[in-house]
């Protein structure tokens, strides 16, 4: 049994090592068809699939990029890795990823740039040690001062307004929420009055309690801005429940999916959100002009992205697609079959 | 002595053709086949995998999945099974993050993550022999449980900045060369796990205990000591699966080696280990380990869809379940004539 454990193995050390052959990746020639992968956190989720189709919509554009739509059954770190090796061995251009671990890509990353292969990032990030650009969904400072300016429309620039978040501790609202009163020291706003922030803590049935506390605690109340999705849509579901409609404005970060009724029933005029589709196409611009040397990866850079404009590179390399996404009657059935 | 061997043994009458025949539609062969096909069939769709450097590269991904089909491979030849071992592992990496946290040194880390392993299949072992549950029942409760622990102190955080020199285990190669330094612990591994199977009365026993639990328990066996040991065993591997995933990834996340339970479990089947116990080998297991390891990463290199790939194991685990046995049928009418079902392992 031993001995033929050993010729097993001796059989298959030949068979593996017979074929040696050269695989280093060299620079890309002009005529030669970009092939660029996108990475997301797990298949079969419909956000993604809108980036992927807006990167195939870039690709279009470009004409000479070919897509590698690939992701994990499961959204575990594991799952990318084995992907993004088997994206090394293949010898693509570039891979843009949407990451489930910030940390433990990061060496897979590394070899693949080790390989020659651009790594950028878009949604989800990673360290910057293993990736050259990230393109953030928004920027803070726009996600918290629109939310404002959207409320302040709905208003008329008068009255008491509050604001519904997630949970005290959660990091992106709280950042947002700064924004926002920092937005409402400015002259314009002098007769709105932020009169209080409450936490849902991102459970519906809280965030419900919460905005009913509301109504309750300020008769006058004009309007409520809630930057998290599930927030949102509870308020939007108080709001209708309480026969406010009209009475109390709401905008907020929404899901289409879970929006849509709410904006066309008027109970919203509008809420916005990051559009995937943007995501996916920005981020196969930016890797295919890295790849051919039309941009560098640098702090200030200037990369343009097609149909979106153009966007600059800030000191982490960081950047952003635009504005978030405004969902309101006109436009937001088209998306809640998406995400 | 392995059932082949002690079918020839037993079959002085059988012809040099008859034996060379044996040799050749065993399952080993059948798998052996089987990698071979792989590779062709890869370096046919992609000129880029069967270069030296992918095919040991490529067993970065599934060498910790390979390491646990040893282990599992022993239990189920004795007739039981682990469910929990993804489970076992989401909470030794737990366990193991957390010593990291607390400012604890590597090989510390390391003895956390094999403990928490060990003490995990020590349970899964209390409760199966103590209360004479079926263990597939026992497992499938306690890989929630430790799944679900992991949850419940981690949430929807990652314990991540573990120290640089961790990576050495599960990303480093041996020395100078480009050998994987997972590929030859599991190298190691599997000649140990060999040689104890089909080499010692150890292993005769465990063929026993899974060919008949009841004889054996009454011809002066500890059948449940054996047991028990084999769930420890198991449990304290899942450990060290932990050690060499946390080390390739460096980070923990609660759902970390999510649904490999079902994956190493068909490594062991596919190898041709009988799922209903008494029944396996060595080489076999090892052989499934290569080919699926492969496939799938030939799969991967033409960009199949994971869920793709996902229902192609699927379809391998069924085949896996039923092919032998028929095969096994077919095979023994080949060589045998009608004497359908003539030989198990030698019995001590």
């Amino acid at each position: 049994m031993i001995k033929r454990l050993i010729t097993v193995v001796i059989v298959f050390v030949l068979v593996a090592g017979g074929a040696f052959a050269a695989g280093a990746p060299e620079a890309v020639p002009e005529d030669e068809d970009l092939r660029i992968a996108l990475l997301v956190k797990s298949l079969g989720n419909a956000f993604f699939e809108a980036a992927r189709d807006g990167a195939m919509e870039a690709a279009e554009e470009l004409g000479d990029v070919e897509i590698i739509y690939q992701g994990p059954d499961e959204p575990t770190a594991e799952g990318q890795i084995e992907i993004i090796d088997s994206l090394i061995a293949q010898g693509v251009h570039a891979i843009a990823i949407s990451s489930n671990d910030p940390d433990a890509l990061v060496p897979a990353t590394q070899r693949a740039q080790a390989a020659g292969i651009e790594v950028v990032t878009f949604d989800s990030d990673i360290h910057p040690d293993g990736r050259s650009v990230f393109l953030a969904p928004s920027d803070d400072e726009l996600i918290g001062r629109s939310q404002v300016q959207a409320m302040a429309e709905m208003i008329d620039y008068q009255g008491q307004i509050a604001i519904l978040s997630a949970s005290a501790t959660a990091t992106n609202q709280n950042i947002w929420i700064e924004y926002m009163q920092q937005e409402l020291e400015e002259p314009e706003y002098s007769d709105m009055e932020l009169v209080d922030i409450v936490y849902g803590d991102d459970l519906s049935d809280q965030s419900y309690r919460e905005a009913m506390g509301l109504f309750s605690s300020y008769p006058d109340l004009a309007g409520i801005i809630s930057p998290t999705t599930v927030g949102v849509a509870a308020t939007a579901r108080a709001i209708e429940d309480e026969g406010l409609v009209g009475q109390v404005q709401l905008t907020g970060l929404g899901l289409p999916s879970e929006m849509s009724q709410y904006v066309q029933d008027g109970v919203s005029q509008q809420v916005a959100l990051w559009n995937p589709i943007e995501l996916g196409y920005g981020i196969t611009y930016i890797a295919y002009h890295l790849v051919r040397g039309n941009a560098e990866a640098a702090p200030g850079a200037v990369i343009p992205l097609g149909e979106l404009g153009e966007v600059e590179l800030d000191e982490e390399l960081v950047t952003f697609v635009g504005e978030p996404f405004v969902f309101d009657a006109s436009n937001i059935a088209d998306f809640e079959d998406i995400y | 002595m392995s059932g082949e061997q002690a079918r020839l043994a037993k079959q002085p009458r059988a012809s040099l053709g008859q034996r060379a025949l044996g040799l050749l539609v065993r399952w080993e062969m059948v798998l052996f086949l089987l990698l071979i096909g792989v590779f062709v069939l890869n370096s046919n769709l992609s000129p880029v995998f069967l270069t030296q450097r992918n095919l040991l590269n490529a067993t970065f991904s599934f060498m910790e999945r390979a390491i646990m089909a040893l282990p599992m491979m022993l239990i189920i030849i004795s007739g039981e099974i682990d469910i929990s071992v993804a489970g076992i592992i989401a909470l030794s990496a737990t366990a193991m993050g957390l010593a990291s946290e607390a400012g604890a040194s590597i090989p510390v880390m390391i003895l956390v993550a094999l403990a928490t392993g060990l003490a995990a299949g020590l349970l899964n072992a209390f409760i199966v022999l103590r209360f004479r549950v079926p263990s597939i029942a026992v497992t499938i409760g306690s890989m929630s449980l430790f799944r679900g622990v992991s949850w419940a102190i981690l949430g929807n955080q990652a314990i991540s900045g573990y120290p640089r020199e961790l990576a050495q285990l599960g990303q480093g190669t041996v020395g100078n060369t480009m050998i994987p330094m997972p590929l030859v612990m599991f190298a190691c591994l599997a000649l140990v796990f060999g040689i104890v199977l089909h080499r010692t009365g150890i292993g005769r026993t465990i063929f026993a205990i899974g060919n008949n639990a009841t004889a054996t328990q009454f011809s002066g066996i500890p059948v449940d000591r054996y047991k028990a040991v084999l769930f420890a065993l198991n449990g304290l591997v899942a450990g060290f699966a932990a050690v060499l995933l946390t080390s390739r990834i460096l980070s923990t996340r609660p759902n970390i080696a999510m649904a490999w339970e079902l994956e190493v479990v068909t490594l062991v089947v596919l190898g041709g280990v009988a799922i209903t116990g008494g029944k396996g080998s060595i080489i076999g297991v090892v052989l499934s380990i290569f080919v699926t390891g492969y496939l799938r990463f030939g799969l991967s290199l033409i960009n199949v869809p994971s869920q793709v790939i996902g229902i192609i194991t699927g379809l391998l685990l069924v085949g896996a379940i039923i092919l032998p046995g028929v095969f096994e049928h077919y095979s023994n009418k080949l060589i045998l004539g009608k004497q359908l079902k003539p030989l198990e392992p030698q019995r001590e």
